[in-house]
């Protein structure tokens, strides 16, 4: 067998929600891309194209959730890589708390961003 | 069937000839990795500026942006990563069902040549417009 490498410890609950956050992640990253640059192209975007896309409530949830879980995901990948490089102790715990602090207020941000493009409220 | 290795410090980079094809695996796809969160938090903070006023501050903010060149050729850069991010993301994934071990290696490969051929067809749709 070739060597694999990987920065999560196999069989954790970190590493299981990796796994699973990736699957979503990979369609509704790749339709994002897709639909952003090339059904419509980007420096043809205008907010009312915007507002009329995200004010369908199944584009508006799926971004919501494309936001949660890509936050997760990527926070979740830089927590992992941290402690793969030797991360411990107090500073694990302190780095843990930061991380999770700043995944709410992008998340929380997000939201606020989501909305403000919407006619639902 | 799991095993650790001791990968010694990449941050070593004089190492560089030794490393295996999942050694540079791991090392693109957490490069990769770094800059799709970076670009997450940037995307929030740069739609959050552009929705706080008007909506034709949105529209100029957006069409400002496109219109420089130079963002276009990063978009062309942010796909590649993306795109690479996903595909070995895929293998990773096949990798840790067990299928496909043997070919772990090939498969890298395979990512790698598909996201430049992606990228590279991808590069008339973002540049078009700009530089002409």
């Amino acid at each position: 067998m070739a060597e694999h490498y990987s920065s999560f410890q196999r069989g954790g609950t970190r590493w299981l929600l990796q796994r699973v956050t990736a699957v979503f992640l990979i369609g509704v990253l790749a339709f994002h891309f897709f639909l952003l640059h090339f059904v419509n192209h980007a420096s043809e975007i205008t907010f009312l194209g915007t507002q009329a896309r995200m004010s369908q409530f199944g584009y508006f949830a799926t971004m919501w959730l494309f936001l949660v879980t890509a936050t997760f995901h990527g926070v979740n990948g830089v927590y992992n890589a941290l402690i793969n490089q030797g991360l411990e102790g107090s500073r694990k715990n302190a780095v843990k708390w930061l991380l999770v602090l700043a995944s709410l207020l992008l998340v929380a941000q997000g939201t606020r961003v989501a909305l403000a493009m919407t006619n639902l409220v | 069937m799991s095993h650790s290795y001791d990968r010694g410090f990449i941050e070593d980079f004089g190492r560089w000839r030794e490393f295996s094809a999942g050694m540079w695996a791991w090392i693109f796809h957490k490069f990769t990795g770094w800059v799709l969160i970076g670009y997450l938090f940037t995307h929030i903070a740069v739609l959050s500026t552009a929705t706080a006023s008007d909506p034709a501050v949105y529209t100029n903010t957006l069409q400002g942006l496109e219109a420089l060149v130079i963002v276009r050729f990063l978009e062309v850069g942010l796909l590649a990563v993306a795109v690479f991010h996903i595909l070995n993301g895929v293998r990773l994934l096949f990798v840790d069902l067990g299928v496909g071990l043997e070919a772990q290696d090939r498969s890298f490969y395979a990512s790698l040549v598909l996201t430049g051929a992606i990228t590279v067809a991808s590069v008339p749709t973002f540049i078009g417009g700009v530089l002409a």
